[in-house]
C-alpha cells in the first residue's frame, strides 16, 4: 500500500511497488489528463510536477515517491484553468489534436516557476516535449506571453 | 472507482454518460427516430445537422473527425455561416457511424483523410445549416402568420420587421423541426460570409488546456477490462503457440487470448498488469515468408527498379523525351532516395469494445467512423446494422487511423472471447512503432535535358518502389497502375487546368514520368501527404540542380516552367518576395531554397533560411510558406496547419527512417525514431493568400515542400547536394 500527496490531498494505492506512477494516476487515480506516449521518458506526455519539479510520470516506480512529496498533475495545476500557462494557451489556441498539451503545459508551467522571464535558449533547453501536430510555435509564443518576455522567433 | 465523465457532445446517443458513473445500457439507437430523440436529450433536430436547443445553444453535427487539424471548427463555421446563428452559442456533437447507416447516410461520408473534410463536404454542409434557418423562418411565419420571406434571421433571432415581432432560435426550433425540409435553398454568396473566412477560436480547446478532454485511451466503463497485445515481430508471421500457464497467476490477469493468426493479447484488470504479464509470456512465431528482408535487400530492389523495363506503368508523358534527352546539349541525372516513415501518432491506437452473442459496440479514435463500424462488424461476425461505434477525439492520425482498422479488428476479436465484458485494447509504444503501415519507400532516378540556352527541354522521372493501392485497395488499380505513385506529378487536365488535384504544375515539353512497381512485404499506408511528399523532393530538388547546371537563378528557373500555372507562380513569388530572394541574406543565413507543389486541389510553396556549421551542424533560420487553397475557411487554423507541416515534414526529412531487419522493424521507441524538437523548429512566416472560386486541402499539402526547401537551402549553403533522407545519415548533422 503507498501513501500520495496527488494534487493537494492524500491518498493510498494497492498497486505493485514497481507500477509506473503514470499508470498509477491513470488506473488507480483516475486522472487520465496525464497521458501515455512511449513508457521510456521520452515524449513527455506524462509529465507531471513532483515538489515543483517537471517529471516524467512514466519512468518513476510508485515506490520511489514518499507521501511527503507533494505531486501535481494536469488536473491540479489550478482548480479552473486560470494558471497563467493554461491562460496564454487557451488565448493562443495552442493546442492541434492536444494529446501532448498536458505534458506541454506541465513542463511549460514548471519553467516558468523556476525561471519567470525564461530566454528563448531557456524554452529550448526545457521543452523537449515530443508534438506530432507540431504545435511548437504557438507553444513557444504562448510561453512567452505567460511570462510577458519577448519572443526571439515571433 | 469513479468513471471519467464522457463529454456529451462526444455522442449523439448510444451510452449515458453521469459525472458521478456511467449506465453502461449497451443501447445501440437502432432505428432512425431513436437517434432522432437522442439528440440534444428530448430536443428535435431541426434536420440531421442541426439542433436548437430551448436555451438557443446550437448543437451543430459533425460526421468527419477531429484530430487537431481543425475541421470541427471549420465544418461548424460552414454551417453556422447559413443558419446564421450566434457563434457564441455554437457546440458539435459527433454522431454515430451506426445512426449514419439507420438513415440512409443522413450524413454522407465520414472518412477523414487526403485532405478531404472541409472540400468534400462544404457544399452540403452549408445547405444542411441553410435548410434549418429556412425551417425556422418558416415556421415563425406560421405563428406569425406573415411571409416567411420578410422575416430575418440573424445572430440566433427570427425578426419581423413590419410586425415588430421577434424569437430566438430556441423558441422557434420545436416547431421548426415539425416542418417539411424545403428543397433547392440558395446558399450565400462568398461576399456576404461573416463566418467563414475569419479566425475564429477553436471550439475544443479549453477541454485540452485542463486534462478533461477525454480520448479513446482514457475511456472508462464500469466493469472494463484491459488488453496489451503483441502482434508477430515479422511481417507475414503468425503465432506458432503460448504457454498462457506462465502468467494466468501474475496479478490480476484475467484471460490470455490469440488474437487471429498473428498476435496473442493478456487481458487484467489494469493495462499496466496486462502489459507486464504480456512481457512475461512465452510466445513462439512462426517467422513466416519474409523472415529474411531487410533494408538493404529492399534497395537493392528499389535499385534495379530505376533503369529496368519490367512492371513499369507510364503516368505523366508529353512529347517524346527520350529523343529531347539523346539530342540535348547538357543533360543532367540524379537519384534520389526517401525511406519508410512511422505515423507514430502520440496517442498509440486503441478501442473498447463489447460483444455479445447479437450485438457489438466499440469506443475508439478513428478517421473513418464507417470504417470502424465495418471492421467491427466483420470481426464480431453481426450485421452493421447490429453494431455501432462511438467516435472520440483523435490524439493523432496523419492517416493511421483511416483505412487501417487493425486496432478495432483487434480489439473485437477479444472482446469476442470475454463475452459481455468490456475491452479496452491499448497498443504499447512498441506495438505501435513495430506494426504500422508505412509511408513507402521510393526512389527516384531524374534524367533532365536543357539546350544551348540553359532551357529545359526535356525529363524523364523514374519511380521505383512500393504501391500503396496495391495491398490497401487494389481495386483501386488502372491496368495495374497505381494513380496515387504520381500525386503532383499528375497530367493536368488540357481543357481545365484545374481538374486534377495533383497534376504537376511545370510545364515540360518532352516529359515522361513513370512508376517501375516495385513492393517489398512492409505494409504501406497512407501518410500525412502520401505520395507527394517523395515526388516533391525528387522535382523540387532537380529543379535546382537543372538550374544550377543551366547557370540559371532557381525562381526564374521555375517561373519560365509555370506560365500556364499563374496560382503555382504566384505563391512561390509570394515567398521569394517576403524573403527578399535575390538580395543579400540576413545574418548567419548562409543559404535559401526554394519549393513549390500543387496537391490536395491546393498550391503550396515554401522558402527554408539555413546555415551549416564548419562542423556540418545545420541551423534552421526561418521558414516562409504560402498556401493558396481557394477559399480559406478558416486562416489561423490553416497557419496553425501549415506550421504543424513543417515539424511533420521536417522531422522526417532529419530524423525518422524505419528499417527493416530479419523481416521486421528495427526501430521500437522515439528514442530510435527521433521527432523534430522546439530547439530545432525555426520561425515560420505563414501567408494565407486564398484566391477564390475553390475549395482545397489544407492539412497536408505543405508536408511536400519542407523537405526539398530544406535540402535546397543546404545546398545553396555548403555545395552539397543531399539526395537521401533522412538528412541524418549524411555529412550534415542535425
Amino acid at each position: 500500500m503507498a501513501q500520495l500527496n496527488v494534487n493537494g490531498k492524500m491518498v493510498q494505492v494497492d498497486v505493485d511497488p514497481s507500477t509506473p506512477l503514470l499508470w498509477v494516476l491513470r488506473e488507480q487515480l483516475d486522472l487520465p489528463g496525464t497521458k501515455y506516449g512511449c513508457g521510456i521518458a521520452a515524449c513527455g506526455a506524462c509529465t507531471i510536477h513532483i515538489d515543483g519539479r517537471a517529471t516524467r510520470a512514466c519512468g518513476i516506480a510508485v515506490s520511489s515517491v514518499t507521501a511527503q512529496q507533494k505531486i501535481v498533475t494536469i488536473e491540479g495545476l489550478s482548480p479552473d484553468s486560470s494558471h497563467p500557462v493554461q491562460k496564454a494557451w487557451l488565448a493562443m489556441d495552442v493546442p492541434q489534436c492536444g494529446y501532448c498539451q498536458s505534458g506541454m503545459i506541465m513542463t511549460a508551467a514548471a519553467l516558468l516557476a523556476e525561471k519567470p522571464k525564461p530566454t528563448d535558449a531557456d524554452i529550448d533547453s526545457a521543452m523537449a516535449n515530443i508534438c506530432r501536430c507540431g504545435t511548437f510555435v504557438r507553444v513557444r509564443a504562448a510561453i512567452h506571453s505567460a511570462a510577458g518576455t519577448s519572443n526571439s522567433k515571433g | 472507482m469513479n468513471t471519467h465523465e464522457i463529454s456529451r457532445r462526444s455522442f449523439v446517443g448510444g451510452i449515458t454518460a453521469t459525472a458521478g458513473g456511467m449506465t453502461f445500457g449497451f443501447h445501440i439507437p437502432f432505428d432512425a427516430n431513436l437517434a432522432h430523440a437522442a439528440a440534444g436529450a428530448a430536443t428535435p433536430e431541426i434536420n440531421a445537422w442541426v439542433v436548437v436547443k430551448p436555451d438557443d445553444t446550437v448543437v451543430i453535427r459533425i460526421a468527419r473527425s477531429e484530430m487537431g487539424q481543425g475541421t470541427l471548427t471549420g465544418l461548424a463555421q460552414l454551417v453556422a455561416e447559413e443558419l446564421e446563428c450566434d457563434w457564441s452559442k455554437v457546440t458539435t456533437e459527433y454522431p454515430t457511424p451506426g445512426q449514419n447507416l439507420a438513415r440512409n447516410r443522413v450524413w454522407k461520408d465520414f472518412g477523414t483523410g487526403g485532405s478531404r473534410g472541409i472540400r468534400t463536404s462544404h457544399d452540403y454542409v452549408r445547405m444542411g445549416g441553410a435548410t434549418a434557418r429556412e425551417m425556422l423562418k418558416l415556421a415563425a411565419a406560421a405563428e406569425w402568420k406573415v411571409p416567411a420571406g420578410e422575416i430575418v434571421a440573424a445572430q440566433s433571432i427570427l425578426a419581423h420587421k413590419a410586425s415588430g415581432r421577434s424569437a430566438s432560435f430556441g423558441q422557434m426550433a420545436a416547431a421548426a423541426a415539425s416542418i417539411e425540409q424545403p428543397k433547392g435553398v440558395a446558399l450565400k454568396d462568398p461576399k456576404d460570409w461573416k463566418i467563414i473566412g475569419k479566425p475564429m477560436p477553436r471550439l475544443d480547446t479549453a477541454d485540452k488546456t485542463n486534462g478533461k478532454l477525454v480520448y479513446g485511451i482514457d475511456l472508462k466503463l464500469p466493469g472494463m477490462l484491459n488488453a496489451a497485445i503483441r502482434a508477430c515481430p515479422t511481417f507475414g508471421g503468425s503465432v506458432t503457440s503460448f504457454d498462457a500457464a506462465k502468467v494466468k497467476a501474475m496479478p490480476g490477469v484475467k484471460h490470455v487470448v490469440q488474437v487471429g493468426d498473428n498476435a496473442v493479447a493478456v487481458v487484467a484488470d489494469t493495462w499496466w498488469r496486462a502489459k507486464m504479464a504480456l512481457d512475461a509470456l512465452p510466445i513462439t512465431w512462426a517467422p513466416g515468408p519474409n523472415k529474411d528482408l531487410s533494408s538493404a535487400a529492399i534497395k537493392a530492389v528499389l535499385t534495379e527498379g530505376l533503369t529496368s523495363e519490367k512492371d513499369v506503368f507510364i503516368g505523366n508523358s508529353s512529347g517524346d523525351a527520350k529523343t529531347a534527352l539523346s539530342g540535348a546539349a547538357k543533360t543532367v541525372e540524379a537519384v534520389y532516395s526517401v525511406p519508410y516513415q512511422n505515423h507514430a501518432t502520440l496517442e498509440p491506437m486503441n478501442a473498447t469494445a463489447v460483444w455479445t452473442a447479437d450485438k457489438c459496440e466499440v469506443w475508439c479514435p478513428t478517421q473513418n467512423g464507417e470504417g470502424s463500424l465495418a471492421a467491427a462488424a466483420k470481426a464480431a461476425g453481426h450485421a452493421q446494422n447490429k453494431c455501432d461505434v462511438h467516435k472520440f477525439p483523435i490524439g493523432g492520425g496523419f492517416g493511421r487511423r483511416g483505412s487501417f482498422q487493425d486496432y478495432v479488428t483487434q480489439a473485437v476479436l477479444i472482446a469476442k472471447q470475454v463475452p459481455g465484458v468490456p475491452v479496452k485494447l491499448i497498443w504499447s509504444r512498441e506495438e505501435d512503432m513495430t506494426q504500422g503501415h508505412y509511408h513507402p519507400v521510393t526512389m527516384g532516378r531524374m534524367v533532365g535535358g536543357l539546350d544551348d540556352k540553359g532551357n529545359l527541354t526535356g525529363l524523364h522521372m523514374r519511380i521505383s518502389g512500393q504501391s500503396i493501392l496495391s495491398v490497401v485497395r487494389p481495386e483501386g488499380l488502372q491496368n495495374g497502375k497505381d494513380p496515387v505513385v504520381f500525386q503532383g506529378v499528375a497530367p493536368d487536365d488540357p481543357v481545365k487546368p484545374t481538374a486534377n488535384e495533383h497534376a504537376l504544375c511545370y510545364s515540360i515539353p518532352n516529359l515522361l514520368i513513370d512508376h517501375a512497381m516495385r513492393n517489398p512485404a512492409v505494409p504501406p499506408g497512407f501518410w500525412r501527404g502520401v505520395n507527394v511528399n517523395q515526388n516533391a523532393v525528387y522535382v523540387e530538388c532537380f529543379m535546382d540542380e537543372l538550374a544550377k547546371a543551366a547557370g540559371r537563378d532557381a525562381l526564374e528557373f521555375r517561373l519560365a516552367l509555370l506560365g500556364n500555372q499563374p496560382k503555382a507562380a504566384a505563391v512561390l513569388k509570394a515567398v521569394a518576395e517576403q524573403a527578399n530572394w535575390g538580395k543579400p541574406m540576413p545574418d548567419g543565413v548562409q543559404g535559401r531554397g526554394l519549393a513549390m507543389m500543387r496537391s490536395f486541389g491546393s498550391y503550396t510553396a515554401a522558402l527554408a533560411e539555413v546555415s551549416v556549421s564548419a562542423d556540418g551542424k545545420l541551423k534552421l533560420h526561418r521558414i516562409v510558406a504560402a498556401t493558396d487553397s481557394g477559399y480559406a475557411v478558416n486562416p489561423t487554423q490553416i497557419a496553425m496547419q501549415v506550421e504543424g507541416s513543417f515539424v511533420y515534414g521536417l522531422g522526417a526529412a532529419l530524423h525518422q527512417e524505419i528499417t527493416i531487419k530479419n523481416g521486421g522493424v528495427v526501430e521500437t521507441n522515439f528514442d530510435t525514431y527521433p521527432t523534430l524538437k522546439l530547439s530545432e523548429m525555426p520561425k515560420v512566416e505563414t501567408i494565407v493568400m486564398p484566391s477564390g472560386g475553390w475549395w482545397g486541402g489544407v492539412g497536408e499539402p505543405t508536408i511536400a515542400v519542407a523537405a526539398p526547401a530544406v535540402l535546397n537551402a543546404i545546398a545553396a549553403a555548403t555545395g552539397q547536394r543531399i539526395r537521401s533522407l533522412p538528412i541524418k545519415d549524411q555529412r550534415i548533422r542535425v
